[in-house]
């Protein structure tokens, strides 16, 4: 692996290089729903350069998983994808056979939930060096001692003897462990990570992320972090997207998305989440309930109806993105609001 | 009270009507099959156009022709009347054999979930001896001791189908006991008895129901299979599984159309059966979750 | 681990076989009458054999002791004796047991290559050849072995003659020959039902996620449905074609009946209807230690397959 570098070095280096590693740009996914085609993703827009973390925020049903199956080209047969996705200036849209295999091959995910995501009839070494083997025609030995070296890596230290178990002899925090370790050993250039803490307990999901975090910057990985929380997206990511509804609604600088949100939504996701450091009196949650892309009414923004700053104009028509302050919003208001959005709690 | 009892009852029904009604038109078809068989076998004798019992060897094997529409079997008997006389005996043993089978199935099923530990265990071990047997294997034996006929196969085939409906019914009724609800009888000081009739029982009654279905299948199968051999329903009685037996020379003959008739009837039933059967079971699972 | 899995199987197995055989022994008891008069058949005894039956199964001594001598003669190959043929039960028996064991195989065999091959090719592609399986194994699945057996003769054996309707044949080219169609009448149903089971495994496997990430990682599709679909969904499907397998046994004897087939079962049904115990003893005792030696095989391999299974025992 490379040696430690500097954070934000990377970042500096990508944007002077210029040529983004990902670019999705208009991305819209339809969907059959109960004989309906509905959207799932509604002009989506997402750019990530090379060695960057970019956060995917946004509660269930908002598009973010949706969003990286896309990108990692893992939507259900007879979905519609209208749109682009562009990695390293190839299109990967309409990809097919070999050139699909490459691409994949570049570009490794990781999920929610290992223990479903991992093949509980095939031995972890078999899982861990499957890949290797087929896809880049590694011999079986030298797979075998790259996998002890990642699991060492990852904090595993009897690797050899973990290589000859089986998931069920694992825990979850171990297998998502071993499911990181299985994405980096073949040197990917991008890596999606699907909510990878969620399904585990907090001390687990702190230790995980640690992991996580510290390889990647070791390699100069670009990483998609799809998570529900935006403190934690905010804490190991450059920048953060939000999304709403199937739709990007605001993508920020993490250090600025809590002193300087450009979106209603962010700012009310931020307030909802308790702060241990503070008192509160009374719980802040957004009212109403989310809506999933395909509830939402035409023709206004989709949080207008939950928005405590909807006006007129927000009723009016969709909004579009407008870029500013080097990120993205989708508030028809935003110039308007800009500095009332702060993360306030109840005093 | 007595119209607030008889709401209830034509609710009941309602929701049972409603029930068949969502298995979609295959299960409605299979419902009337079945409905069209129930009733043959409860009036068949009087409804067989000719008398099914009367020999006449001077028609025998002779083909459709008059008002005789599929003709006669070996020994000059209409063959339509007979079909029609034979599904009482051809449908009264199997359900004699699920009536049996569930009953039991679900009382060691419930008392084994309820009671767990040793009679879980003793019970399951019983069960398990049970399930070495294979039903036609048991039917044989019995009729080995106590003479061939239908009483003693239905009761060897209700015993050898025992472990597969409690081994179906324990796993749901576990699941059932665990829920908070029952916890809560329990704390209330409900009996036992109580809660496993009036609640349990009546919960995993949509999967009861579904197993008796394709149970009821497995039954008619395996009956007129020990009938065809000749240990179960005995000739001259009409039954379906006697039918093919009696009439198989007819097959080498030229003649097949009374064993093709009556085997037609028994595949025509266990397809209902299955199918309705099968849609039962995904109604259950959902309803369950 | 694996061991001690296997060894508490094996002394299950010896446990259930020896419940079945004292039902098997007690069944002389359940009759009505007294035992000598369910060992003769109900017919009369001629002057002393009386004596010889009462010493040769010990009716004088204790329950269990009968037992246990009836059960020390049947592990040393001595079954008793029939009343109705005056012969060795296990002379008898070996006669005819390669017909049955020969029936079952044949029917096995076409039930695996044909059941879970159907089975996989329309579970991992849908069109008009998964709903023609779909449709064909719904309707044969409802067909019983003897009822098969009509048609099957009415059309192959009558109609198109190109299979005998009757008996065994003699030389084993013969033999294949006269054993087709019985074998396909019993094969018909277990075969529908494996088809589907199979389908319906190959569809589950082919949904779950560990199959997406396998996807995901561009692992080839042949090997996604080699190491992933297929191996994972051998384990539901090796359960269902062992339990049609055993399920066999007990049938083949009505297809033996239909065809006129020379076998364990078609002498079963003799027996009973002759009421010659002795027989019907031997042959259920054989018939049910095959169906349960056959379950656990298919629980041994299963466990080979699931190594979840195998470790339930072992320490993480």
């Amino acid at each position: 692996m490379s040696d430690p570098i500097a954070p934000g070095t990377l970042a500096s280096a990508g944007a002077a290089a210029g040529l983004p590693l990902l670019d999705v740009a208009g991305l819209t996914v339809l969907l059959e729903v109960n004989g309906a085609r509905r959207a799932a993703l509604r002009d989506v827009s997402l750019t990530l350069r090379p060695g960057e973390a970019v956060g995917l925020v946004g509660e269930s049903g908002s598009g973010k998983s949706m969003t990286a199956r896309a990108i990692g080209r893992l939507l259900p047969p007879g979905a519609e994808v209208h749109g682009s996705i562009r990695f390293g200036g190839t299109e990967i849209g309409q990809l097919a056979g070999a050139d699909l295999r490459r691409y994949r091959s570049q570009m490794a995910m990781i999920f929610q939930g290992p223990r479903a995501h991992i093949n509980p009839v095939r031995r972890i070494g078999d899982f861990m060096t499957e890949a290797l083997r087929t896809n880049h025609e590694v011999p079986r030995a030298q797979a075998r001692r790259r996998a002890v070296d990642m699991l060492a890596q990852v904090g595993i230290e009897d690797g050899a003897r973990r290589l000859q178990q089986y998931p069920h002899q694992m825990s979850g925090g171990m297998l998502q462990r071993v499911m990181i370790a299985a994405a980096l050993l073949t040197e990917p250039r991008l890596l999606l990570a699907d909510e990878p803490t969620t399904a585990l307990d907090v001390t687990t999901q702190a230790e995980v992320m640690a992991i996580l975090d510290g390889l990647r910057r070791r390699s100069g990985l670009a990483m998609l972090f799809i998570t529900h929380d935006l403190e934690l997206a905010a804490a190991i990511c450059d920048r953060t997207a939000v999304m709403y509804a199937g739709q990007i609604v605001e993508v920020r600088a993490s250090s600025l998305l809590h002193s300087d949100p450009l979106h209603p939504y962010t700012a009310a996701l931020a307030t909802a989440r308790p702060d241990i450091t503070q008192t509160t009196r009374r719980l802040r949650a957004i009212p109403g309930r989310p809506l999933s892309p395909f509830e939402t009414p035409p023709g206004e923004c989709a949080f207008a109806a939950r928005c405590p700053h909807a006006g007129d104009v927000c009723r009016a028509a969709e909004p579009g993105l407008v870029e500013l302050d080097g990120g993205v919003s989708r508030c028809a208001r935003v110039h308007e609001l800009r500095g009332q959005l702060q993360a306030t709690s109840d005093g | 009270m007595s119209t607030v009892m008889a709401a209830a009852e034509s609710s009941a029904s309602r929701r049972g009507l409603a029930r068949l009604r969502s298995t979609g038109p295959a299960g409605i078809a299979s419902a009337a099959v079945i409905a069209v068989a129930t009733f043959a076998a409860a009036f068949g004798p009087l409804l067989a156009p000719y008398d099914p019992d009367l020999p006449n060897l001077s028609l025998s094997w002779v083909g459709p022709a008059g008002g005789h529409l599929l003709g006669y079997d070996f020994e000059g008997r209409d063959v339509l009347s007979r079909l029609v006389a034979g599904a009482q005996s051809s449908m009264l043993g199997p359900l004699v054999v699920v009536i049996l089978s569930v009953t039991a199935g679900t009382l060691l099923a419930v008392t084994a979930a309820w009671r767990r530990g040793v009679s879980d265990t003793a019970i399951s071990s019983g069960l398990n001896i049970v399930f070495a047997f294979p039903g036609i294997l048991l039917a044989v034996l019995a009729a080995a001791i106590f003479g061939a006929g239908l009483p003693a196969a239905a009761i060897a085939l209700s015993i050898a189908y025992l472990p597969y409906v409690a081994r179906v019914l324990r796993g749901a009724a576990l699941k059932e006991r665990g829920q908070p609800y029952v916890a809560a009888l329990e704390v209330q000081g409900a009996s036992a008895t109580a809660i496993c009739l009036r609640h349990v029982v009546p919960n995993i009654g949509p999967l009861i129901v579904a197993q008796a279905t394709i149970l009821f299948g497995y039954a008619m199968v395996d009956l007129a299979a020990i009938s065809y051999l000749g240990l179960g329903v005995q000739p001259p009685t009409a039954n379906w599984g006697v039918m093919i037996s009696e009439n198989k020379d007819g097959l080498l003959l030229g003649h097949p159309l009374p064993a093709v008739a009556a085997g037609l009837c028994i595949v025509i039933v266990v397809i209902a059966v299955n199918v309705l059967g099968e849609r039962l079971f995904e109604q259950a699972r959902a309803v369950r979750g | 681990m694996r061991g001690r899995f296997v060894a508490r199987r094996l002394v299950l197995l010896v446990a259930s076989l020896l419940v079945a055989s004292f039902v098997i022994f007690a069944a002389l008891y359940l009759a009505p009458g007294t035992p000598l008069a369910a060992l003769s058949g109900g017919q009369p005894l001629p002057p002393g054999s009386a004596q010889v039956l009462e010493q040769r199964y010990h009716l004088n001594e204790s329950f269990l002791a009968q037992y246990w001598y009836w059960l020390d003669n049947a592990l040393h190959g001595n079954l008793g004796i029939s009343i109705t043929l005056r012969e060795n039960v296990s002379t008898l028996i070996a006669s005819r047991i390669w017909t049955t064991a020969g029936l079952v195989l044949y029917a096995s065999v076409i039930i695996v290559v044909l059941g879970i091959g159907l089975g996989i090719v329309s579970g991992l592609r849908s069109g008009p050849l998964d709903t023609s399986v779909l449709v064909v194994t719904a309707v044969s699945a409802a067909i019983p072995a003897f009822v098969a057996a009509i048609a099957l003769i009415m059309v192959f054996a009558v109609k198109l003659g190109w299979f005998p309707a009757l008996g065994n044949g003699t030389g084993f080219l013969s033999n294949v020959r006269h054993f087709t169609l019985p074998a396909v009448a019993l094969a018909g149903a277990s075969l529908a039902i494996v088809a589907r089971v199979t389908r319906a495994a190959v569809r589950a496997e082919g949904d779950r996620e560990h199959v997406q990430t396998a996807v995901s990682r561009g692992i080839p599709a042949r090997y996604v449905i080699q190491r992933h679909i297929l191996r994972n969904a051998a384990i539901p499907i090796t359960t269902i074609t062992g339990i049609t397998i055993a399920s066999l046994i007990a049938v083949a004897a009505v297809v033996e009946v239909a065809f006129s087939l020379n076998g364990l079962g078609a002498y079963l049904v003799q027996a009973a209807e002759s009421k010659d115990i002795a027989v019907v003893q031997g042959i259920s005792l054989l018939l049910v230690t095959a169906f349960v030696v056959v379950n656990l095989l298919t629980d041994l391999i299963c466990a080979a397959l699931d190594p979840r299974l195998a470790h339930r025992d072992s320490p993480r």
